[in-house]
C-alpha cells in the first residue's frame, strides 16, 4: 500500500477541470490496488478549494502562504521534491497543463524519478506501471514502461478522465509550514493579461465553420467565409490559422483557445489535434471535411467528407445558397 | 545577448499514412520528409530577433546524425552564428532526460544569458527537454513563452496559459524560456541561404567528448510497443460524386435545424 499523489492546479482562486480528472484516475488506481490518494494544494487562502476535493482524496496536505499566491514552478518543485521524499507516493500526477509542463520536468530531475507527460491512461501491469500516450500528432499510441524507480511523475492530459467523484473518502486535512519562506525568487509575477479578447463570440455561435492547416495560403480563406456566409454561420480556426496570423486570436478554438458548443461544427481542413477537440467537446453535431481518411478528426466527427478542399467547398456553398433559395 | 537554441529535425507526418516498424517501437521512417520541428522555427526566429536588437550571438544544437544537420544549416541561413551537433549514433536509445543531460553539458560552456527550447517536438510530444535542461542548468525558466522583452537584465515574458490567458513574468537571466508558436512570423530560407550559410562554423561533438558517464544517460522511459489508434466507431464517410455529397451535407444542416 501506498500513496499516490496528485498536485491540485487552481487559478485565480478557482479549481482546474483537471484536478477532479486526476483525482477520479488515482482513485480508480486506489481502490484496484489499495493505494491512498493524497490531494497536494499550494496556495494563499486556499480552504474552498480543499473543501471543494475533501471527498475526493484520504488526505490534503496543504502549504498555505502568501507567497504562494501565484503559481511558481520552482517554489512548487521545492516543496513537492520535500514531501516526495518523506512519502515516496508511487505516482505523482501533476496536470499536462502550461504550469504542469513546466513543473513536472524540473521536479523529475529534483527528484530523481522518472517522468511521462500527457499521458492518456495508466495501468498497473505485474507491479510495473505503464503509461499510454499519443504520438505523432495522434496517429501512433505508446505504451510507455520505465526504469525501476521508488516512484514516478506522470503529467496527465485534460479532459481523458472523468470529472466525477470515486468512491467514498474523507480527506483528513495536514495543513504544513511553508518551509521555503525565505529562498529568494528568481521569478516575478507581474500580471495575467487576456490574449484572446475580440468583437466575435465564438461562444455563442449556432453554427461555425472552422478553418484549419489544410486551407494551405491565406489567400484561400474566403472559401471558408463564403460557405459560412450562405449558411449565416460564424467563422472560427484551429492555431496554426492564429500562429500564421491569418485569423485573430478570438477566433481561435481549443484549449489555449475558445471552448466552443454549437449545433453545429464544420472543421475545415483541421486534422484534429487533441488541443483542438479539447475545444469541441460541447458541439452537437461535427462534420469534418479533410482530405487525409487517417486524420484524426475523424475519429471524433459524426458525419466526414473526405475530399480536396477547394473541390467541395465551392459546391457545398452552391447547394446550400440553392437549398435556401429553393 | 547570446542566446542558445536547441533545435530537433522531425518527420512530417500530416497527411501521409504511417507504419509501424518491425521491433514496434516506432515508425518506418525511410519514406518521410523531415523538416525543422515547428516551435524549434520560431524559437531560432525569436533568438535572431533578439539578437537583430540587442547584439550577441546565436548558437544552434542538435542532438543527431548527419542527416539532422539539414535543421542546423536551416538555423545558420535564418542568422544563428554557429552551430554545434552532437553525435551519439542512434538517438533512440535515449530518453528526453538523456538528451536534455547532453545538451546541458554542452550549454554549460558556450556563454549564455538564454537558453531556448521549442515547448515540444512535433514527433514524440513529450516536451520536457527544455525545462529539464532549466533545472540541471540550475537556472530560471518559463514556458509557452508568447513574447519576450529584455529589460534590465531581466526578460519580461508572456506564458500562454489555458482558455485565452496570458501570465506575464520578470525573469532574471540566465533562464531558459520554451518558445510557443505563433510568437513571430519565421523567416523565409532559400536554397541559396543554406548554402550561404555552409560557411559558418559546424561543430560535431560526441559523447567521449562531453564526458558524461554511459550510465547516466540510461533511459528512465521506455517505449514498450507503439500500435495504430484502437478503432472507433468514427465518422459516417458521405460518399458519391460531389453533388450527391452537397446534398446530404445540407440534409444533415437542415436535420440540425441550422438551415433556416
Amino acid at each position: 500500500m501506498s500513496e499516490l499523489f496528485v498536485i491540485v492546479e487552481h487559478r485565480l482562486g478557482e479549481i482546474r477541470e483537471i484536478t477532479f480528472e486526476m483525482l477520479w484516475k488515482a482513485g480508480e488506481l486506489a481502490q484496484e490496488h489499495s493505494h491512498t490518494v493524497t490531494a497536494i494544494l499550494l496556495g494563499h487562502e486556499v480552504n474552498p478549494i480543499a473543501e471543494s476535493i475533501s471527498d475526493r482524496a484520504d488526505k490534503i496536505i496543504i502549504f498555505d502562504d502568501e507567497r504562494l499566491k501565484n503559481f511558481n514552478a520552482d517554489i512548487y518543485k521545492e516543496a513537492i521534491a520535500g514531501l516526495i521524499e518523506e512519502s515516496k507516493p508511487t505516482l505523482t500526477l501533476i496536470g499536462n497543463t502550461s504550469w504542469g509542463m513546466e513543473l513536472a520536468p524540473c521536479l523529475a530531475v529534483r527528484a530523481g524519478l522518472p517522468l511521462a507527460t500527457d499521458c492518456i491512461d495508466i495501468m498497473f501491469k505485474d507491479d510495473k506501471i505503464i503509461a499510454q500516450r499519443q504520438m505523432y500528432s495522434g496517429k501512433i499510441f505508446s505504451n510507455v514502461s520505465f526504469a525501476s524507480s521508488a516512484g514516478y511523475i506522470l503529467t496527465i492530459r485534460s479532459g481523458v478522465f472523468s470529472k466525477d467523484r470515486i468512491g467514498d473518502r474523507q480527506a483528513e486535512i495536514v495543513k504544513k509550514d511553508f518551509p521555503l519562506k525565505d529562498v529568494p525568487l528568481k521569478k516575478d509575477f507581474i500580471e495575467f493579461v487576456e490574449t484572446a479578447a475580440g468583437d466575435i463570440d465564438i461562444t455563442q455561435a449556432e453554427l461555425l465553420v472552422s478553418v484549419g492547416r489544410g486551407i494551405g495560403e491565406e489567400e484561400n480563406i474566403p472559401l471558408v467565409k463564403e460557405l459560412a456566409e450562405a449558411l449565416n454561420g460564424v467563422v472560427s480556426c484551429s492555431r496554426p490559422i492564429v500562429d500564421k496570423n491569418w485569423l485573430p486570436k478570438y477566433l481561435q478554438v481549443g484549449t489555449s483557445g475558445k471552448s466552443v458548443s454549437p449545433k453545429v461544427y464544420i472543421a475545415v481542413g483541421i486534422s484534429g489535434a487533441f488541443q483542438h477537440l479539447a475545444g469541441i467537446s460541447g458541439a452537437g453535431t461535427i462534420i469534418a471535411i479533410n482530405k487525409d481518411p487517417k486524420a484524426p478528426i475523424f475519429r471524433t466527427a459524426d458525419y466526414g467528407i473526405v475530399d480536396d478542399l477547394f473541390k467541395i467547398l465551392p459546391v457545398l456553398k452552391d447547394k446550400v445558397l440553392e437549398t435556401k433559395k429553393g | 545577448m547570446d542566446i542558445v537554441v536547441c533545435v530537433k529535425r522531425v518527420p512530417l507526418t500530416e497527411e501521409v499514412d504511417l507504419v509501424i516498424d518491425e521491433q514496434k517501437k516506432g515508425i518506418k521512417k525511410d519514406q518521410l520528409a523531415f523538416v525543422l520541428n515547428d516551435w524549434d522555427n520560431y524559437a531560432i526566429e525569436e533568438a535572431i530577433l533578439l539578437k537583430e536588437k540587442h547584439g550577441g550571438t546565436v548558437t544552434a544544437i542538435t542532438v543527431g546524425n548527419e542527416d539532422d544537420e539539414e535543421v542546423l544549416r536551416r538555423s545558420l541561413a535564418m542568422g544563428a552564428d554557429r552551430a554545434v551537433r552532437i553525435e551519439v549514433g542512434d538517438t533512440s536509445r535515449f530518453d528526453s532526460f538523456g538528451i536534455s543531460k547532453m545538451l546541458s553539458r554542452v550549454v554549460k560552456d558556450l556563454p549564455f544569458d538564454l537558453v531556448f527550447t521549442g515547448v515540444l517536438a512535433d514527433d514524440d510530444y513529450c516536451g520536457m527537454v527544455g525545462m529539464m535542461m532549466a533545472e540541471q542548468l540550475g537556472i530560471d525558466h518559463a514556458n509557452m513563452v508568447t513574447a519576450i522583452e529584455i529589460e534590465d537584465g531581466k526578460a519580461r515574458t508572456t506564458s500562454e496559459l489555458e482558455g485565452g490567458l496570458g501570465e506575464v513574468s520578470l525573469i532574471e537571466l540566465p533562464a531558459l524560456l520554451a518558445i510557443q508558436t505563433g510568437i513571430n512570423e519565421p523567416r523565409y530560407v532559400s536554397i541559396l541561404g543554406i548554402r550561404k550559410a555552409a560557411k559558418k562554423e559546424l561543430k560535431i561533438m560526441d559523447l567521449s567528448d562531453l564526458g558524461i558517464p554511459d550510465e547516466e544517460l540510461s533511459p528512465r522511459a521506455i517505449i514498450d510497443e507503439v500500435y495504430l489508434p484502437p478503432e472507433t466507431e468514427g465518422a459516417q464517410i458521405l460518399a458519391g460524386d460531389p453533388d450527391k455529397i452537397a446534398s446530404d451535407f445540407v440534409e444533415i444542416l437542415t436535420k440540425k435545424g441550422v438551415m433556416e
